[in-house]
């Protein structure tokens, strides 16, 4: 997957990218993760995550398959309540609050965090009904005609898509899908905006377009996003964890965090070795 | 990889030919295909003749009179059975109206809301399974002892109804729940990701995506009570009834049971007015899983 072009890519993008405005230090932090630990049953499939997210930053999280990104990103939403036997300890404070905290309940913990999937999953309705979904399930009082056109908008749809509002969303293509899932998750209003690889399924061309949209959104909403693609995290974040997955003493694979920084600093001048092997392609 | 200018020859044709060719002996094949074949006549022939038997009998009789006439014992050639058919209406209608808001609501518990591979989940399966292999007479019982008498239901349309809805209950429950397990689970996912509970998940997102499947169960099990006439006949429907069901405790007949009756005649009008209903009965059941069927393929791979 990784190979020789994404050096060239990445000099262009560190001298022109939005990652050189990052300061190395976590300013305004929306999430502080300490000794963060999430299990399958007695598998421990990450542990000892400790860092903390910047508001209105993209943060990408990379490493090799397995290496528990999926698994780490689902815990900001409490998506891991939802399989049987995961279990998340440490702390994982939005806010200074303990999203599994006693009183806290998981519904609005989804509502203030949305999440977009690898594989769209639009619903089987139509499209304004996917945009209208999340507000009338939340009972948010609002023009609905209005906020179905404000989150099209915002999800760069809206001019694709304004005249067949009533058509199914199944009739979309991949990448419009994609951004229609964007716009219903943006229309609950959410603070922040989890991506696990939301540019898996698509070609270059709707993934430029997803990209475009990210750094649009990264305006107003705090992103948190998985990738694959070492181009995409270098060309839209501004800070990167690099995750991988190592060996315990009894040969079980554990994820855990290696390196965390500036996205710039990552990419050109990794403190691990094993982020320069990663990202320089020579793993994984 | 160098340009393909200097392709191979092609082998000698003779060779690949004979490779093409195969050697298999085609003999097992043949003997299984035709077994297959034989298999699948017997069923189809079998359903003609009986078709093609009714039908040639029961000809003189179909025409409207078997709908507009009433059940009559003294003057068969101006029978009909209208309150045959006005009784097996009723019965379903209320059986429908029993069985699927209860067997649908159950199969969504079962599904979306306890505990999956829970000890009180597993019990629940192990019991429906068991009671869709229970034979229709014992609900016959059932319903004699429990609607009929305790309950002092007597022989009444809701009698039969309640009777057969727990008949097809296990069925419906068990179609309904393989219809939401083919709902695929990301639909759920992005709607809890929307921060929607899981209540107005299933009722919002997973039953809607549903529908088509249960459908399909619903009417296939909905056409299992019309057929049935053993759990009635204990239940006392077979009565002479003259007159169509005036509500859900007015006394009944059903076509199952009318055809019971009219076979057990041995005067030779009877025989053909029972293969005339037997044709009615047989259209309706037939239209019933022509329907379900319509219904499945209209809807099929919308994921
Ligand atoms: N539902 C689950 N039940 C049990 N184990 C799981 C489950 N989901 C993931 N795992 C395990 O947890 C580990 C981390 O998986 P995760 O999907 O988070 O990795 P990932 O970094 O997202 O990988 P990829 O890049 O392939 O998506 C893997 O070893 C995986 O097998
Ligand atoms: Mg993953």
């Amino acid at each position: 997957m990784a190979d020789e072009p994404i050096e060239l890519q990445l000099t262009h993008d560190l001298t022109s990218g939005r990652a050189q405005q990052v300061s190395d230090e976590v300013n305004n932090v929306v999430f502080t993760l300490q000794d963060l630990r999430v299990s399958y049953g007695d598998y421990q499939a990450v542990r000892q995550v400790s860092l903390t997210i910047a508001k209105s930053e993209i943060t990408a999280f990379i490493g090799p398959s397995g290496c528990g990104k999926s698994t780490l990103l689902r815990s900001f939403n409490r998506m891991n309540d939802l399989i049987p036997g995961a279990k998340v300890e440490g702390l994982l404070a939005y806010h200074g609050i303990d999203i599994y905290g006693p009183d806290v309940d998981p519904i609005e913990v989804r509502r203030k965090i949305g999440m977009v999937f690898q594989k769209p999953n639009v619903f089987p309705k139509s499209i304004y009904d996917n945009v209208a979904y999340g507000p009338r399930v939340n009972h948010i009082k609002a023009n609905m005609d209005d906020l179905v056109e404000e989150c099209l908008t915002k999800a760069a749809l809206w001019d694709e898509v304004k005249d067949d509002l009533k058509k199914s969303a199944y009739a979309l293509s991949g990448g419009q899908q994609q951004r229609l899932v964007i716009a219903r998750c943006i229309a609950v209003r959410p603070e922040v905006i989890l991506m696990d690889e939301p540019c898996a399924s698509l070609d270059p061309i709707a993934t430029a377009k997803i990209e475009d949209l990210m750094r649009q959104l990264a305006l107003e909403y705090t992103i948190l996003i998985v990738t694959h693609n070492m181009q995409q995290a270098a060309r839209v974040s501004d800070r990167t964890a690099f995750f991988t997955a190592e060996l315990d003493d009894n040969g079980v694979r554990h994820g855990r965090l290696v390196e965390y920084g500036p996205t710039r600093q990552i990419f050109s001048a990794p403190q691990d070795k094993r982020t320069e092997d990663y990202i320089s392609g020579r793993f994984g | 990889m160098s340009a393909p200018d200097t392709a191979a020859p092609l082998a000698a044709p003779s060779q690949v030919q004979a490779e093409l060719l195969g050697s298999r002996p085609p003999l097992r094949d043949r003997a299984f295909r035709l077994a297959l074949f034989i298999s699948l006549t017997i069923g189809v022939v079998t359903l003609a003749v009986l078709i093609a038997y009714v039908t040639i009998k029961g000809w003189p009789r179909l025409n409207s009179t078997l709908w507009t006439n009433m059940p009559s014992i003294r003057r068969p050639e101006r029978a009909g059975a209208q309150s045959a058919i006005t009784g097996t209406l009723w019965v379903i209608g209320f059986t429908a109206l029993f069985a699927l808001p209860t067997g649908i609501l159950a199969a969504l518990h079962l599904e979306e809301f306890s505990k999956p591979n829970g000890r009180f989940q597993r019990l629940v399966e192990v019991n429906i399974q068991n009671l869709a292999a229970v034979p229709s007479i014992v609900y016959g019982i059932l319903g004699l002892a429990f609607f009929a008498r305790a309950l002092a239901l007597g022989q009444s349309v809701i009698t039969a109804s309640l009777t057969l809805s727990l008949l097809i209950l296990p069925i419906v429950i068990i179609s309904t729940r393989e219809a939401l397990r083919a709902v695929p689970r990301n639909i759920r996912d992005g709607s809890l990701a929307l921060g929607a509970t899981e209540w107005q998940t299933a009722y919002r997102q997973t039953l809607p995506a549903a529908i088509p499947g249960i459908a399909t169960g619903v009417i296939l099990a909905l056409s299992r009570a019309i057929g049935e006439a053993a759990p009635l006949l204990l239940l006392g429907a077979v009565t002479f009834i003259t007159f169509n069901p005036t509500g859900p405790l007015s006394g009944y007949t059903t076509l199952p049971i009318q055809i019971f009756n009219w076979t057990k005649d041995s005067r030779e009008e009877f025989q053909i007015l029972a293969s005339a209903t037997i044709v009615l009965l047989l259209v309706l059941l037939l239209a019933m899983n022509f329907a379900a069927i319509l219904i499945r393929n209209r809807t099929q791979k919308r994921w």
